[in-house]
């Protein structure tokens, strides 16, 4: 028997939710034409006034909005409400420039922290469970998302953040832990280590796991089930649309129903910006309809997917989306966390590195791969190994304090980085998801 | 008085040692003496030229991070208990050896030659021409 967090919106009709879209749009609209200027501005040049949207058939009318809006407006060039109404802000990894803040009021922390028990209750959870959330907690959404969306469910909540894999494990075991929230590809190395643990699915207590925040494929999602003994469940989202939830996978396990009461998708072709119908595969472009604090306008995610208006198994009537096929962007997401390459340049640079390097990703055993190639220069150069190593190893560990994450840096010769036309190669993902 | 020592940046990959000494066989560099120093991913070749000049010229050239080191080179008798003897005298002296490689000489003529990295070259250099044994300079080496 499915349950749902919401039936009333997660199962409304059509008619229904094209309603509460057509309202929700037309006040946004107002809402960001009168608090935000420099959308004001946007739509201004777009010969566009809040009196032509009249409902959804008139978002197209809109403009866009990209990376480049946010790293022109940072940090709080976008902020919907006054300062005092804001209760809590988010962001997403990246140096300064690239870095996203995001600013919620507490109606804009409620309604996404509704969008995530929506996921939890659709991954089975109810008062009764146990749910360890072991995505970062802090600056990154993961975390304090599904705390919160776990706790509107009324499960009892171990806020266990990332790492200390020990630890979890001893967690998951003494609280008899139910459900986890985690990136797949850190449930993949928990399943790999309760192995090596020796322990079976039947001795973890988990039943379900609810993963997101980077991509992974259905061979993988197998996987994961079967080492832990659970149902795996997709979840998205991004920081600058409020975190996860914004899309959530049911019981059908068959793409992700889109939280409609609050965002509106769309596709469109990532070059002519025509939008596509329906079922064609495109760039996801959201509008958040109800965020007030950091509003969010046709906001061009850069995710390749489809969406699929098909009723669904489960009940729910919200549209569903494919899991993302890949991300136009320079930005990546390995073992969950955000990483851009400008991030690596000014690690380099700090340690007296040339900026010249190469980043290459792979997936072995469902986990990341995740290798600097930097080459060597006359300055760092000297007859000595161990402080060659030296430098080396600072080098390592000044990427860790950026990115959160430990890259293994080797040093090549000078010269030996793929170059085309003068402008070098920087990421190699051979990642097949 | 010291001989001076190219150390050269490689990868350690196959290939990558035999690219470089073909960069000086194409331009007649003759090593005297070479050893390597290898990490997981890097090397540090070093070696013994007549020229110094022009080997890091062609080095540079062909794009191969390079320094030079001051190291010691003393001639010792090609006898067995030869290489103790020289190094009696750094324990001694308390110099500490950091590492040490032959160079290739004349066998018929009953010497060897030996190239120290220390770390202390004035003392060692001196120790060594007070207990009777030759330095070698950068002049004599192509007379080797």
């Amino acid at each position: 028997m499915e349950r749902y967090y919401q039936q009333e919106a997660e199962c409304a009709s059509r008619e229904e939710i094209t309603k509460i879209q057509n309202e929700k749009l037309v006040e946004q609209v107002k809402h960001v034409w009168n608090n935000v200027p420099y959308y004001r501005k946007k739509m201004e040049k777009a010969g566009v006034t809040p009196d032509d949207i009249k409902s959804i058939e008139d978002l197209h009318k809109l403009p866009f909005m990209s990376k480049a809006d946010l790293r022109e407006t940072y940090p709080d060039g976008l902020l919907g409400v006054p300062k005092e109404e804001v209760v809590r802000i988010h962001s997403t990894s990246g140096t300064t420039g690239k870095r996203v803040i995001a600013f919620y009021s507490q109606g804009d922390l409620d309604m996404w922290e509704e969008c995530c028990a929506r996921a939890v209750v659709a991954a089975g959870g109810s008062k009764d469970d146990v749910v360890q959330v072991s995505y970062g907690y802090g600056l990154f959404t993961g975390g304090l998302g599904l705390d919160g969306g776990s706790r509107k469910v009324g499960c009892m909540t171990v806020p266990m953040s990332s790492g200390n894999t020990e630890r979890q494990i001893m967690f998951i075991k003494d609280l008899n832990a139910s459900i986890i929230c985690c990136t797949p590809s850190y449930a993949a190395y928990l399943g790999e280590s309760m192995k090596e643990m020796g322990l079976t699915p039947d001795d973890i207590p988990l039943k379900a796991g609810i993963f997101g925040a980077e991509a992974w494929s259905e061979e993988m999602r197998k996987s994961i089930e079967a080492t832990l003994g659970i149902k795996a469940f997709d979840i998205y989202g991004l920081t600058e649309l409020s975190g996860p939830g914004v899309a959530y996978e049911c019981s059908e396990q068959h793409g992700m129903h889109i939280n409609e009461d609050h965002f509106i998708a769309e596709i469109i072709d990532p070059d002519t910006h025509e939008v596509l119908p329906d079922g064609a595969q495109g760039e996801l472009v959201f509008t958040a309809i109800d965020k007030k604090a950091f509003p969010m306008m046709r906001y061009r995610t850069k995710d390749i997917c489809q969406l699929s208006k098909e009723k669904c198994s489960c009940g729910r009537t919200f549209i569903r989306m494919a899991k993302p096929m890949g991300r136009s962007d320079d930005m990546l997401i390995i073992r969950g966390v955000n990483v851009f390459p400008s991030q690596i340049e000014t690690v380099l640079l700090e340690h007296g590195y040339q900026a010249n390097y190469q980043i290459i990703v792979d997936r072995v055993n469902n986990t990341d791969t995740f290798d600097i190639q930097v080459e060597m220069t006359p300055e760092m150069f000297t007859d000595n190994v161990s402080d060659i190593t030296k430098a080396q190893n600072e080098l390592v560990q000044g990427l860790v304090n950026m990115l959160g994450i430990k890259a293994k840096v080797t040093l090549v010769a000078p010269q030996t980085i793929a170059r085309s036309e003068g402008k070098a190669v920087r990421v190699i993902d051979k990642r097949k998801i | 008085m010291s001989v001076k020592q190219i150390s050269i940046f490689l990868e350690n990959k196959p290939g990558k040692m035999c690219e470089m000494t073909e960069v000086l066989a194409e331009r007649g560099i003759n090593m005297r003496g070479i050893s390597l120093a290898e990490t997981e991913g890097f090397g540090i070749v070093r070696i013994i030229v007549d020229d110094v000049y022009e080997a890091t010229t062609v080095l540079k050239d062909s794009n191969y991070i390079n320094k030079l080191t001051s190291v010691v080179v003393a001639e010792i008798p090609d006898i067995p208990g030869g290489l103790s003897m020289i190094l009696k005298v750094f324990a001694d002296e308390k110099i500490n050896l950091e590492y040490m490689y032959a160079l290739s000489a004349d066998s018929s003529a009953d010497k060897a030659y030996m190239v120290f990295r220390v770390n202390d070259h004035k003392s060692a250099e001196a120790a060594l021409t007070k207990a009777g044994i030759r330095v070698v300079t950068q002049d004599d080496i192509p007379t080797l």
